[in-house]
C-alpha cells in the first residue's frame, strides 16, 4: 500500500520526460560533458544556452540517444537503453544544427521521412502519413513548395522544411539544436508559436538557441557552461538572469520591456 | 497525390528503348547491319544473332544494370555524387585477380583466353570475382566495419592503390600477357555468352530487391547519420546489406565484362537530371538506366568501325567524361555548388 509522501513522489516522476542523471559524454578522446544531471518537465519548453563549446549539442545527442554516454538517461520514466530504435524514435524528435545533405529529394520526400517511425518496414506511406506529413509543412509554411528539391532551396526554406521533418514525428519529446537557423524574424515568431501549440498539448521542447532573447520566451532555462551545469530555472527568475550575465562574462544584461524579458549585449 | 510519379513512366520507357535497342544490336556485328526478317532461312545468320549478337547485347544491359545499380548504392552510402561503385577497392581487386591467373596458368591460358576458350574464361571469370570481392573484404576489414563512411573511403583509395601497385608487379613479371591483361583493363563485352547473362541476371535481381528494401536508409542517411539513427533505422543491418550489394554487384560486372569506366557514375546521374525521386525509384531507374547506357555503347562500339570494334570501356570512359564535364559546367552556370 502506498504512503501519501510514495504517492508525491510517483506523479513528480510521471511529471518527468526526460531525466539525465551525472552525464559524461565526447566527441573522440575529448570529454565534452562532465556529470551534467538535469530533468526536463512534461509540457515545458526548456532551452539550453551557454558560451560556444560548452556542450549544448552533444546534451541534446545524449537526450536523444545518438551519443555514447556515461551515466543514465531515463526517456518517459523507463532507461533509455530499455526503449528500442523504433519505438524511441517514435517518442523523441530531433532536430541537428545546420543539416546539410538531402539535396536531391523533395521538400516533401524529406518531411514524410519524419513518419518513418512509424511506418511499418517496406510499407508505403498511410493516408495518416501523408496527412501528418501535409499538417507539419503548413505548419512550417513550406507546403507551398513542398515539391521542390531541398537542394534548391534558399537556407530558411531548407530549416522550414527540416523543422516539418522532426514535427511530422509527432514526437512527445522535441530536441531542437539551433531550430531558428537561418529565419527571418516572423518565422522566428511562426516557430514560437509551434512551440506553445505542441506545450499546450502537452509535449516536452528543449531546444539550443543562441538568441538569448528568445531563449528568454521559453518556461525554462538551462544555462551551460565548460560541460557542466551553471544554472536551471525559470527564465522569469531574477537567479536565471543573473547566471545568464554570470556565464557570458557580464556582457549580456536582461531587462524587462511590458510582459517580456529580453537581453541585451553590452559592447 | 503529393508524390511525384514521374518516375512510373520511366521505368516503363527505359526498358521498352533498351528492348529496341536489343533488335538493333542483334542486327549489328562485324559483317555490318543485317536485318532479323531474312534469318529463318540463313542458318549461319540464325547462329550468329542467336549465340553471339542477342547474349552480348543482352550480357552488356544487365552488366551495365549491375554498375548502374552500384553505382547509386555508393553515392548514397557515401553522400558523395561523384561516388563510383569501384570504389571499395573491387576494380583494383578483380584486375589483381585476373593478373594472378594469368600468370599461374602461363601465356597459354592467356592465348586461349584471348580466343574465346571457354574454360579459360571461367578461370578468368572467376579470378576477376574473387580479387573484386578480397578487395571490398580487404577494404572493409581496414575501415574496421562499414558504419564511419570517411575511414571507409579512405581505406578503398588505400587498397585501390596497394593492390593496382601489385597488378603492376604482377604484369612486369610476366610481360607476355599484357594483350589479355588490356582486354579486361579496357572492358569488353565481346566475351559475354548466354551462361554470363544467368549470372548476372542471378545476381541482379536480388541485388535490386535488397537494395530497395534498404532504400529507406539511403533517404534517411542523406540528412546525416544522426538523424537517420535519430529516426530508429537499422543502420547497421542496412549498411552492410548495401555494400553487400555494392561488392556483389560491382565484382559480378567485372567480372563478366572487365573495367567498364563511368557507367555506375553517370547512370545515377542522368536518372537525376530527369526525375525528382527518393532512393526506391533512383536505384530501379539507375539500373535501367546503366544498362541502357552501356547497351547503347556496346550497339556504338561494334558498329562506328565496323568490322573493327572500339573497345567499349574506352567508349564509356569517353561518353561518360564528356557528360559528367558539360554536367559540372552546367552546375557552375546555375551557381549552385556540386
Amino acid at each position: 500500500m502506498l504512503t501519501e509522501r510514495s504517492v508525491i513522489s510517483v506523479n513528480a516522476i510521471e511529471s518527468i520526460a526526460v531525466r539525465a542523471d551525472s552525464i559524461g559524454a565526447g566527441h573522440g578522446n575529448t570529454l565534452v560533458l562532465h556529470g551534467v544531471s538535469v530533468a526536463f518537465a512534461k509540457g515545458r519548453w526548456t532551452s539550453i544556452v551557454g558560451p560556444n563549446g560548452a556542450g549544448k549539442s552533444t546534451l541534446l545527442l545524449v537526450l536523444a540517444g545518438l551519443l555514447p554516454h556515461t551515466g543514465q538517461v531515463h526517456l518517459l520514466g523507463q532507461p533509455l537503453a530499455s526503449w528500442s530504435a523504433r519505438q524511441r524514435a517514435q517518442q523523441v524528435a530531433w532536430l541537428g544544427q545546420n543539416q546539410t545533405g538531402g539535396d536531391d529529394l523533395t521538400a516533401y520526400d524529406v518531411a514524410l521521412l519524419g513518419r518513418l517511425p512509424h511506418r511499418p518496414w517496406l510499407a508505403a506511406p498511410s493516408p495518416a502519413d501523408h496527412a501528418a506529413t501535409m499538417q507539419a509543412l503548413q505548419a512550417t509554411r513550406a507546403w507551398d513548395f513542398r515539391q521542390r528539391l531541398l537542394g534548391h532551396l534558399s537556407g530558411g526554406e531548407r530549416q522550414r522544411v527540416l523543422l516539418a521533418r522532426a514535427l511530422a514525428v509527432q514526437a512527445q519529446v522535441f530536441l531542437m539544436d539551433e531550430p531558428l537557423t537561418n529565419l527571418d524574424p516572423p518565422h522566428q515568431a511562426d516557430w514560437m508559436v509551434l512551440v506553445r501549440e505542441l506545450v499546450t498539448q502537452g509535449k516536452t521542447v528543449v531546444s539550443v538557441l543562441h538568441e538569448i532573447s528568445i531563449a528568454l520566451q521559453a518556461d525554462d532555462m538551462l544555462i551551460l557552461n565548460k560541460g557542466r551545469v551553471l544554472h536551471q530555472g525559470a527564465c522569469t527568475n531574477v537567479d536565471t538572469h543573473q547566471a545568464l550575465a554570470a556565464v557570458f562574462a557580464q556582457r549580456v544584461s536582461v531587462r524587462r520591456t511590458g510582459e517580456q524579458w529580453i537581453a541585451l549585449v553590452k559592447p | 497525390m503529393n508524390v511525384s510519379r514521374a518516375w512510373v513512366v520511366w521505368a516503363v520507357v527505359l526498358p521498352l528503348l533498351a528492348l529496341a535497342l536489343l533488335a538493333l544490336g542483334a542486327c549489328i556485328g562485324s559483317t555490318g547491319f543485317d536485318s532479323l526478317f531474312g534469318l529463318h532461312n540463313d542458318p549461319v545468320a540464325t547462329q550468329i544473332v542467336w549465340d553471339i549478337r542477342l547474349p552480348r547485347t543482352l550480357g552488356a544491359w544487365l552488366a551495365g544494370a549491375l554498375l548502374g545499380l552500384a553505382g547509386a548504392v555508393a553515392q548514397g552510402l557515401f553522400r558523395n555524387p561523384l561516388a563510383d561503385p569501384f570504389l571499395l577497392g573491387s576494380a583494383s581487386g578483380a584486375s589483381l585477380g585476373v593478373a594472378l591467373a594469368l600468370v599461374l596458368t602461363g601465356s597459354a591460358a592467356s592465348q586461349a583466353a584471348f580466343d574465346g576458350a571457354w574454360l579459360a574464361r571461367l578461370g578468368l571469370t572467376g579470378a576477376a570475382f574473387v580479387g573484386a570481392l578480397a578487395g571490398v573484404l580487404l577494404t572493409l576489414a581496414l575501415a574496421r566495419g562499414v558504419q564511419h563512411t570517411l575511414r571507409l573511403l579512405l581505406a578503398g583509395v588505400v587498397v585501390g592503390v596497394v593492390l593496382s601497385a601489385a597488378k603492376d608487379l604482377v604484369t612486369l613479371a610476366a610481360p607476355d600477357m599484357l594483350q589479355a591483361m588490356q582486354a579486361f583493363m579496357l572492358g569488353s563485352t565481346g566475351f559475354v555468352g548466354w551462361p554470363a547473362c544467368v549470372v548476372m541476371a542471378a545476381v541482379l535481381l536480388p541485388c535490386l530487391a535488397v537494395s530497395r528494401a534498404c532504400a529507406v536508409a539511403l533517404d534517411g542517411l542523406s540528412l546525416g547519420h544522426a538523424t537517420a539513427q535519430s529516426l530508429g533505422l537499422p543502420l547497421v543491418g542496412m549498411r552492410s546489406a548495401l555494400v553487400a550489394v555494392l561488392a556483389l554487384a560491382t565484382g559480378t560486372a567485372v567480372a563478366q565484362a572487365g573495367l567498364i569506366a563511368f557507367v555506375g557514375l553517370a547512370a545515377p546521374h542522368v536518372v537525376r537530371s530527369l526525375v525528382k525521386s527518393t532512393h526506391s525509384a533512383l536505384l530501379l531507374l539507375s539500373a535501367l538506366m546503366g544498362g541502357l547506357l552501356l547497351m547503347l555503347a556496346d550497339v556504338l562500339a561494334r558498329w562506328v568501325l565496323a568490322p573493327q570494334e572500339l573497345p567499349v570501356g574506352v567508349l564509356t570512359a569517353m561518353l561518360g567524361g564528356c557528360y559528367l564535364l558539360w554536367l559540372m559546367h552546367r552546375q557552375r552556370s546555375f551557381g549552385s555548388t556540386p
